[in-house]
């Protein structure tokens, strides 16, 4: 079943086409990953899904709804997607526990003790039940990512975007976050993430997109991606990394 | 498997080396604080005019005498400051907040929050008291307080807002961008986002220059008696002229000082405090 529908996204900053008619389906329960060079336009497609960006043509749609439609409360579109950025963006005056809660009880109005309570149950599942009254700074990089992927699934969207999750995250870090990724698949969230690592993209992605100069050129299989790239661009990013 | 921590003799040597450094810099810091001291005692009682500078600036029965009434002058003083202070606080956070307001309906009133800052900013503290203190009861209006220490609170409060408000902005802007997003993403409002995450980290921030600013409102209290109340640099002015002697005005300024310098040891407690909780991190 379709969840998401990119029909056509165009995006542009001054007189620089970031994206140029990008088209993508995703499917409830899908992983797709995006790749591409630095500058290809991944960060700004994620940005335009969960309307951080404005669209300057083309449509979105989650659920069957136009998410780029002008009438729509971006709030609103915000409740049902969620985003993790590169640099992790907990808030610093916040402990681990109410960075979590702040969304579920502020936004969707779950009361505190409820809204605790789940915020925990995510903790112990990754792993991070001892750090919940710490403040982000006392974390380790990889703690803090995990954090931040608990934050954006603790309002249970819909939708999970990833933007280069571990790129900031030092070699051994990067595994507790991409094992994070792969429990969340397997309970069946539906993704779409940025990445540089190649080999967690052809693990983990259902459908892997290849993003250049803002065109999505190729998309396919992970096996057939990276086992046999069609277009002559996708080989020679491929060989490259 | 647990290693208890023994001291090594390494260790050891090292910490007596420390201590042994630190009773170095102790006696290297008492000894030249004495002679600065020395100094200037030896300075004061050498130089010519001091006897008769003592006599007219500290006259232990001049200070008697007028201390009294000093003090009950300076109840005024604090109290206008304590009435300033909270008012000047909530009027600039929403001051800044509404220079912040995106939406286009809240134009003009950003217009205004802009103006208004400009405006006040430019104008000296003095000028501002004798402008709501003498113009406003000129205007003669029904219902507008002709009290002089409300007029001069209202000018102290009209000045300062606008400064407080420009830290507080200062201390909004300092937020990074990205502090925003996150937020924005998981679906809070703008309102949300400056209440919950913008805001809280941003106050944190500005505390140290917002003392600041409240040490100068402390002292500038003094201003009011331009309107003629009698707080405490009035009562000063009063027993001086009746004593030809300077004495109050020094009894004045200790009372002053007396009150900011506890501030000014707090705002570094509290730089401090904030600077351990971060743990150095940025
Ligand atoms: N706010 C902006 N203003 C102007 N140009 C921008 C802005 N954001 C991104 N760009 C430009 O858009 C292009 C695509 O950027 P984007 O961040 O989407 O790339 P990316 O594929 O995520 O790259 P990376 O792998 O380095 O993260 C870049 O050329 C970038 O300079
Ligand atoms: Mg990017």
């Amino acid at each position: 079943m379709t969840l998401l529908t990119i029909d056509g996204v165009w995006k542009r900053y001054g007189d620089h086409d970031v994206l140029k008619g990008v088209d993508l389906t995703v499917d409830s329960h899908e992983v797709v990953c995006l790749i591409g060079a630095s500058g290809s336009g991944k960060s700004t497609l994620l940005r335009c899904v969960n309307l951080l960006e404005t669209v300057d043509d083309g449509a979105i749609t989650l659920d069957g709804v136009e998410l780029t439609d002008v009438r729509a409360d971006p709030d609103d579109v915000r409740k049902r997607i969620g985003i993790v950025f590169q640099a992790y963006n907990l808030f610093p005056h916040m402990t681990v526990l109410d960075n979590i809660t702040l969304a579920p009880r502020k936004v969707h109005g779950v009361g505190r003790a409820q809204a605790e309570e789940q915020a925990r149950e995510l903790l112990t599942r990754f792993g991070l039940e001892s750090k919940a009254r710490d403040y982000p700074d006392r974390l380790s990089g990889g703690q803090q990512q995990r954090v931040a992927i608990i934050r954006a699934i603790a309002t249970q969207p819909r939708l999970l975007l990833l933007d280069e999750v571990t790129s900031a995250l030092d070699p051994t870090l990067v595994n507790e976050v991409l094992g994070v990724i792969r429990e969340l698949k397997a309970s069946g969230m539906t993704m779409i993430l940025a990445t540089h690592e190649m080999g967690f993209a052809r693990d983990i992605a259902d459908t892997v997109c290849f993003l250049a100069d803002g065109v999505l050129l190729e998309r396919g299989h992970p096996d057939q991606i990276f086992g046999a790239p069609k277009h002559p661009r996708t080989r020679e990013f491929l060989s490259r990394t | 498997m647990t290693t208890t921590w023994v001291k090594s003799d390494r260790q050891k040597e090292r910490e007596k080396l420390l201590r042994a450094q630190g009773r170095r810099s102790l006696s290297a810091a008492t000894i030249s604080t004495i002679a600065v001291v020395g100094l200037v005692v030896v300075g004061l009682y050498a130089s010519p005019g001091w006897p008769r500078v003592r006599e007219t600036f500290f006259s232990w029965d001049a200070m008697v005498t007028a201390l009294p009434d000093i003090l009950q002058g300076f109840l005024l003083n604090v109290t206008i400051f304590l009435i300033a202070e909270p008012v000047v606080l909530l009027l600039g956070l929403g001051v800044a907040l509404l220079r912040g307001l995106r939406s286009p309906v809240f134009f003009p009133l950003r217009v205004l929050a802009a103006l208004y800052t400009d405006v006040f900013r430019g104008i000296p503290v003095v000028l501002m008291i004798f402008l709501v203190g003498f113009g406003v009861p000129a205007l003669r209006l029904q219902g507008v307080p002709n009290d002089p220490v409300v007029l001069g609170t209202i000018g102290l409060i009209l000045s300062y807002t606008s400064y407080v408000a420009e830290v507080f902005r200062s201390g909004i802007d300092s937020i990074h961008p990205s502090q925003r997003s996150a937020a924005r993403s998981l679906g809070l409002s703008h309102g949300q986002t400056m209440r919950y995450v913008v805001v809280p980290q941003a106050v944190r921030r500005v505390i140290p220059p917002l003392l600041n600013d409240f040490a100068s409102l402390q002292k500038d209290t003094a201003l009011v008696a331009l309107l003629g109340p009698l707080e405490a640099l009035r009562q000063a002015q009063i027993h001086a002229g009746e004593m030809f002697n300077y004495t109050p005005y020094v009894a004045a300024a200790l009372l002053f000082v007396a009150l900011t310098v506890p501030m000014a040891r707090f705002t570094d407690h509290l730089a401090a405090r904030a600077a351990r909780q971060r743990g150095g991190a940025a």
